[in-house]
């Protein structure tokens, strides 16, 4: 195996259970079933520690460990899980993330500097555990131990057959306890998934007592199983020690010759081993004597003439037959291939590959472009034909490819869980929040960078929108405040609403602010959703704090230019006294956009559709760098002198108006030339000083057209030409 | 731990877990040497784990092949939480207080 990338993969998976624990501790007191919150909570820190062990990162290992010993006391109901080590636990969280980003960047030993707060962090985990071991202890004997004694009532109970239980043989390898494993950890996972009937313990591997390493596993267990799961998910539980640990499961109601099988593959004698599967009540003795007899005979096997012998002298010279080596290798390979059935179910692809696949993608499109116009050109109708299918399947083949790129929002909006219960505290506000439509997809890159702005949003709803509880209260609300994120489709685009249930905006203080700012006419009658979208101007927050209007400002104008850079828009709505809504907009995906084309000398650019207002006729005196648009002034930029382009101009010249937030300025261009799906190719490093392009694509003709940046070009040409505010 | 000819004494406490099983299984077996009946007081521990139970096992077996006797008696809850998962009752033969 190779090591290095099965450490990525146990950094990856631990971020992801960090995640996912740090989630099920929030919600925990929300959860309605708090029992399978916990599991969750104890699963995902047993699997780090199980993992880290098998990379002998023993510093996680130490401090997974009290983490989970702890877990399990809260898991086992010995130890209340309360709102101190709810934060107890997610500063854990932090300080193993921390361990997990020292991994990453290559430290395998634990770091000297957060040496202290970690032994901070196990003192204090250590003092919740040795106060619950001594108080509750009484009180954890009324709470019946494990489900092994009753059955779980099932109406057809009677006409199950002896057998109707999952057989269960296990031998732990050496190994397991010092890769941080613990067998009983494991079948006590095991009894969450179905009820453990009978166990047999087996301790024949043990050593004499010289020979005995204590810290190598010499165990074995036989278990008669009851559980409605499928052997898939038996399995699962064993996953973290497959490699370490040699499991049989047998199916209930399956030929008694199974167990036979089993009896022979297994290290110890025969005739213990069919005790024990009689005993555990996976198979009568009636049952195993009648298919030892019948093997017996099939095989004819040498030096065992063929008549029928009583129970235990067979089992004894079926031990003496040593372990058939085929029937060892077969199951080996079955437990190998259930298990790579498993693992196929969700691929972890690098994100290059995926980049890799939709540039082939557009190259595909790019082609079938230029082999439709051939098609056209020949007047073939077999051909054109042809190339109709061809293009169809690609524009398939594009939206399937794109669509691998695309994640839940869920992911995201969980994280804010933590935001929220963290600046909840510290604001000393009760706030919650709702997620909903979390299945809501949208491209990686987007997910990637939507994080930012939406955590401004969150942050600013809960220190400005949400007030105090005794506000609340006054104001007849309930006093704990709710912000709820929620998301969902449009028409091509993902709508992100960020709400809170506060006080909402209030127009005649962000109007005198705007007037006070300069950045309105008092005289000027606004419509209240423009009023309230004062608040994303860049004028409008300055390095002083507004927290005494009631309204947000600080760095919205922030929020909105990172969201506008995504091709995105912001809008925001409120109403006094119940609360604000800010919605944000965003494209599905980056990597294909809606362009229009325009033409200068022989060059064509592609300008991003949605930054384009209107495109006007040239017309203006010679010399000026503005023209008059229905009264107002409109500076413009000549993309000819821009990037330099040799040639006259031609006799009709147009003007796109484009628009980015507040400012509009033209473009002098010579030919406009429509419409055009454009597939967006990444320049190649060499270019990425150029600036004023974003990218580039390629035209059916096999022309490459440059991607206008219409946000770098309003920003260069700023100083020039003053785009002025609209 | 008292040097009683007959029957000696002897407490394991706290977490008996893979930290401590190496230091406890020297020091359960030393106790065992010694003494024709060793009684195991399980009373004080709070955590048992796979390195700790085999450790008990090792000991209840050497005894067995020494032909001396093992006692646990006091188990803990925890303790006794295990050896029901396991039904580990009959391979200690030892009485046990059912909580």
């Amino acid at each position: 195996m190779n090591l290095d990338a099965a450490l990525q993969t146990f950094i990856a998976e631990s971020r992801e259970l960090l995640e996912d624990m740090e989630n099920a501790l929030l919600n925990v007191d929300l959860a309605c079933d708090t029992g399978e919150a916990i599991a969750a909570i104890f699963r995902a820190a047993h699997t780090i520690k199980g993992s880290a062990g098998l990379f002998s990162l023993d510093h996680i290992v130490a401090f997974t460990h009290v983490v989970e010993s702890l877990l399990d006391e809260v898991r086992d109901c010995r130890v209340v899980l309360n709102d101190e080590m709810i934060v107890l636990l997610l500063s854990c969280c932090d300080f193993l993330n921390g361990m997990i980003d020292g991994l990453a960047t290559g430290n395998f030993e634990s770091d000297p500097d957060t040496k202290a707060e970690g032994e901070m962090l196990l003192a204090q985990l250590r003092r919740h555990m040795a106060c619950a071991c001594e108080e509750p202890a009484e009180g954890a004997l009324a709470i019946p131990a494990e489900p092994g004694v009753e059955r779980i009532g099932d109406g057809g109970g009677e006409e199950r057959g002896d057998n109707d239980f999952w057989h269960i043989s296990l031998r732990f390898g050496r190994g397991v306890l010092q890769n941080g494993m613990d067998p009983i950890a494991f079948l006590r996972y095991l009894a969450k998934l179905g009820t453990i009937k009978a166990i047999a313990t087996l301790p024949d591997a043990l050593p004499l007592a010289e020979d005995m390493d204590a810290e190598l596993c010499y165990l074995g267990f036989e278990i008669a199983f009851d559980s409605p799961a499928d052997k898939e998910a038996i399995e699962g539980v064993f996953e973290f020690a497959a490699d370490d640990c040699d499991i049989r499961i047998i199916a209930p109601r399956s030929k008694v010759s199974h167990y036979v099988d089993l009896i022979r593959a297994l290290p110890e004698q025969a005739a213990r081993l069919g005790d024990i599967l009689v005993r555990c009540g996976s198979v009568t003795a009636r049952e195993l004597e009648a298919a030892l007899n019948q093997q017996h005979a099939g095989e004819g096997a040498p030096g065992e003439a063929a008549p029928p012998q009583p129970l235990g002298s067979i089992l004894v010279e079926g031990g003496n037959v040593p372990p058939v080596v085929v029937e060892a290798a077969l199951a080996k390979q079955k437990q190998v291939s259930d298990q790579k059935a498993q693992e196929s179910r969700s691929i972890r692809i690098d994100s290059e590959k995926l980049d890799k696949l939709i540039d082939l993608v557009g190259e595909l499109i790019i082609a079938g472009a230029r082999a439709n116009m051939i098609g056209q050109h020949i007047q073939n109708a077999e051909l054109q034909e042809c190339t109709s299918i061809l293009s169809g399947l690609v524009e398939e083949v594009r939206d399937a490819a794109l669509e691998l790129r695309m994640v839940k929002i869920g992911a995201t909006f969980n994280r804010f869980q933590r935001v929220v219960h963290d600046v909840a505290r510290e604001l000393g506000k009760d706030i919650g929040l709702i997620v909903s439509g979390e299945d809501a997809e949208l491209d990686k890159t987007v997910v990637e960078k939507i994080g930012d702005p939406l955590m401004h949003l969150v942050r600013n709803a809960m220190d400005h929108g949400i007030e105090s509880g005794e506000a609340r209260v006054a104001a007849g609300k309930p006093a704990k405040g709710m912000i709820k994120l929620n998301a969902f489709h449009e028409s091509g685009s993902i709508v992100i609403e960020v709400s809170d249930d506060g006080g909402g905006l209030r127009k005649d203080k962000i109007f005198a602010k705007a007037v006070e700012r300069g950045l309105v006419d008092p005289e000027r009658k606004m419509s209240d959703s423009e009023i309230y979208n004062l608040i994303f101007e860049a004028g409008f927050s300055t390095a002083e704090k507004i927290t005494n209007l009631s309204g947000r400002g600080v760095g919205m104008d922030v929020v909105k230019r990172n969201i506008t850079a995504l091709r995105g828009s912001v809008d925001i709505g409120s109403r006094e006294g119940q609360g604000t809504t800010v919605t944000v907009r965003l494209p599905l995906t980056l990597a294909i956009i809606d362009g229009f084309l325009v033409q200068v000398g022989s060059s064509i650019f592609v300008v991003p559709l949605d930054m384009i207002e209107e495109c006007i006729e040239y017309a203006t005196e010679p010399g000026q760098d503005y023209c008059n648009l229905r009264g107002q002034v409109l500076p413009f930029i000549r993309l000819r002198q821009l990037f330099r382009i040799d040639g006259a101009c031609t006799r009709r010249e147009s003007i796109v108006v484009l628009k980015l937030g507040a400012l509009r300025a033209g473009l002098v261009v010579d030919t406009l030339l429509g419409e055009f799906q454009t597939v967006i190719k990444p320049l190649s490093p060499i270019f990425s000083e150029v600036k004023c392009i974003s990218g580039s694509t390629i035209l059916g003709s096999g022309e490459v057209a440059l991607i206008v940046d219409v946000a770098a070009l309003m920003h260069t040409v700023g100083g020039r030409a003053a785009a002025i505010a609209a | 731990m008292s040097a009683n000819a007959a029957v000696s004494q002897f407490a394991i406490d706290g977490e008996f877990t893979i930290y401590r099983a190496a230091d406890l299984k020297t020091e359960l077996l030393d106790a065992l040497r010694k003494t024709q009946v060793l009684e195991v007081n399980l009373g004080g521990v709070t955590e048992l784990d796979t390195a700790g139970l085999q450790v008990l096992m090792l000991a209840k077996q050497t005894a067995h092949a020494d032909k001396r006797e093992l006692h646990l008696v006091a188990h803990s809850p925890a303790v006794v939480e295990i050896f029901q998962m396991l039904d580990l009752g009959a391979f200690f033969g030892d009485a046990v207080l059912i909580h």
